[in-house]
């Protein structure tokens, strides 16, 4: 018994966190879906601003087809980007904050949350939406494969450094100006290496590369953005 | 059992208090008083871990309080000036967070506060001071030891501050702790006073 008790509470331990990031997660979702418009405005603001891109160049397929990946990429980095003034800022002006920090997970547990509740429903819808609206931009076949590929670790790496820089500016003056400002540099390597698969594979390139880059990014970020945004929230609600 | 011993604490540049020495021991409470801006609310968010001590030290049943924060902030239930309600939430399911982390039972917690019958109404129909019980609702519902009160009778009509009284004593009759910094009178019998100056 005496031998197997550290065993035992280290998994007790490890069970209490794991439920305890569930409830997070769960408040998250549960907030996100009861603020349905505020959820749907960035699917609809991806939707729409792509769509301008055939009315504003012309419908020719070879331009827009030829354009389309950086179309889809930009426009989801945009989209990405709507819901992130609020991800902290709610809940640091209702007090919600001190709240989720003393639920006995470390900040980085917090953030984490937070980030994985913004890829749930930011990130994957935006994703899904991907497809059709690359048909509609005359992509060609050969690309829409590694284009949605691509947007799997390249969402996640958006939500990661998107929660990173909404908790660092929290608590910063017009911090919503801010916000963009220092997370539209961050993201460039992941938009290259993104728009860089589809544009490959419509050249008859392999993909490879790029998307093993971008699986490379989301390794650094998985642990990195995390402490960053947990260093933010601490310093926020300090 | 939980002692200060010499804390101070930074808000920007200004030391907003230096040198506070107390000790709470189980099932006893203590009073935070003193004019705005002298640091009550600091104090309370020092105690929960929220806010680093610039010196001295919170002990713990002998230990440092703040060496495993995940852990402390087990141990306390924090309710701030602000009532953390979210407004498109029902007044149930602005609970659920906190019956999560616990497992406590939602209905119960409500009952306590005499909020039962507005369980399913949107936060955002609810008074102030309905608002406010919401969130000493949490207090029922956590498990914590230490409860952290900043204000907590604001807004309450004279029925709920009784039902606050019945919940503070309830709480220090299991052994439990309460720091409480107010202007009013708190139903606290025997609560030790603590003045910040």
């Amino acid at each position: 018994m005496a031998g197997s008790s550290p065993a035992t509470t280290a998994t007790a331990r490890l069970v209490t966190v794991v439920r305890r990031f569930t409830a997070v997660v769960a408040r998250e979702l549960r907030l996100s879906l009861r603020h349905g418009a505020d959820t749907l405005a960035a699917l609809l603001f991806f939707l729409l601003t792509a769509s301008l891109f055939p009315l504003a160049i012309g419908p020719a397929p070879e331009t827009l087809g030829r354009i389309a990946p950086g179309i889809v990429w930009v426009c989801s980095l945009l989209a990405a980007l709507l819901p992130l003034d609020r991800l902290f800022g709610a809940d640091f002006e209702d007090g919600s904050l001190d709240q989720l920090m003393l639920c006995g997970l470390p900040p980085a547990a917090i953030a984490m949350a937070k980030a994985m509740a913004h890829w749930l429903v930011t990130g994957l819808p935006l994703l899904l939406a991907a497809a059709p609206l690359a048909v509609m931009l005359r992509m060609p076949d050969s690309a829409i494969a590694p284009l949605l590929i691509g947007l799997l670790p390249g969402t996640m790496l958006l939500s990661l450094l998107g929660t990173t820089v909404a908790a660092i500016v929290l608590g910063a003056r017009r911090g919503g100006v801010l916000l963009p400002l220092l997370i539209l540099p961050l993201a460039a390597p992941v938009l290259i290496f993104g728009v860089g698969a589809a544009d490959a594979a419509s050249g008859g390139l392999s993909p490879r590369p790029h998307l093993l880059l971008l699986a490379a990014l989301l390794a650094a970020a998985l642990p990195l953005c995390p402490l960053a945004a947990g260093a933010g929230l601490r310093s926020a609600t300090e | 059992m939980l002692q200060a011993a010499g804390l101070a604490a930074f808000r920007g540049e200004r030391l907003v208090f230096r040198d506070i020495d107390f000790a709470v021991a189980a099932g006893g409470a203590l009073l935070l008083t003193g004019p705005n801006g002298s640091g009550k609310s600091t104090l309370l968010r020092l105690l929960a871990g929220l806010l680093r001590p610039a010196a001295g030290m919170l002990i713990w049943d002998g230990e440092d309080a703040l060496s495993d924060p995940p852990m402390h902030a087990m141990r306390v239930a924090y309710v701030g000036h602000q009532d953390a309600v979210k407004p498109g939430l029902t007044a149930a399911e602005n609970l659920h967070f906190a019956a999560r982390l616990s497992g406590a039972d939602v209905g119960e917690a409500l009952l306590t506060v005499g909020l039962e019958e507005l369980a399913d109404l949107p936060a955002r129909m609810l008074s102030a001071g309905q608002k406010r019980r919401l969130a000493l609702a949490r207090l029922v519902l956590s498990r914590a030891s230490l409860w952290l009160l900043d204000e907590p009778t604001l807004g309450l009509d004279t029925a709920s501050v009784e039902r606050l009284g019945n919940m503070l004593g309830a709480h220090r009759a299991r052994g439990g702790l309460v720091v409480a910094a107010t202007h009013l009178t708190l139903p606290l019998p025997d609560a030790a006073d603590l003045r910040l100056a």
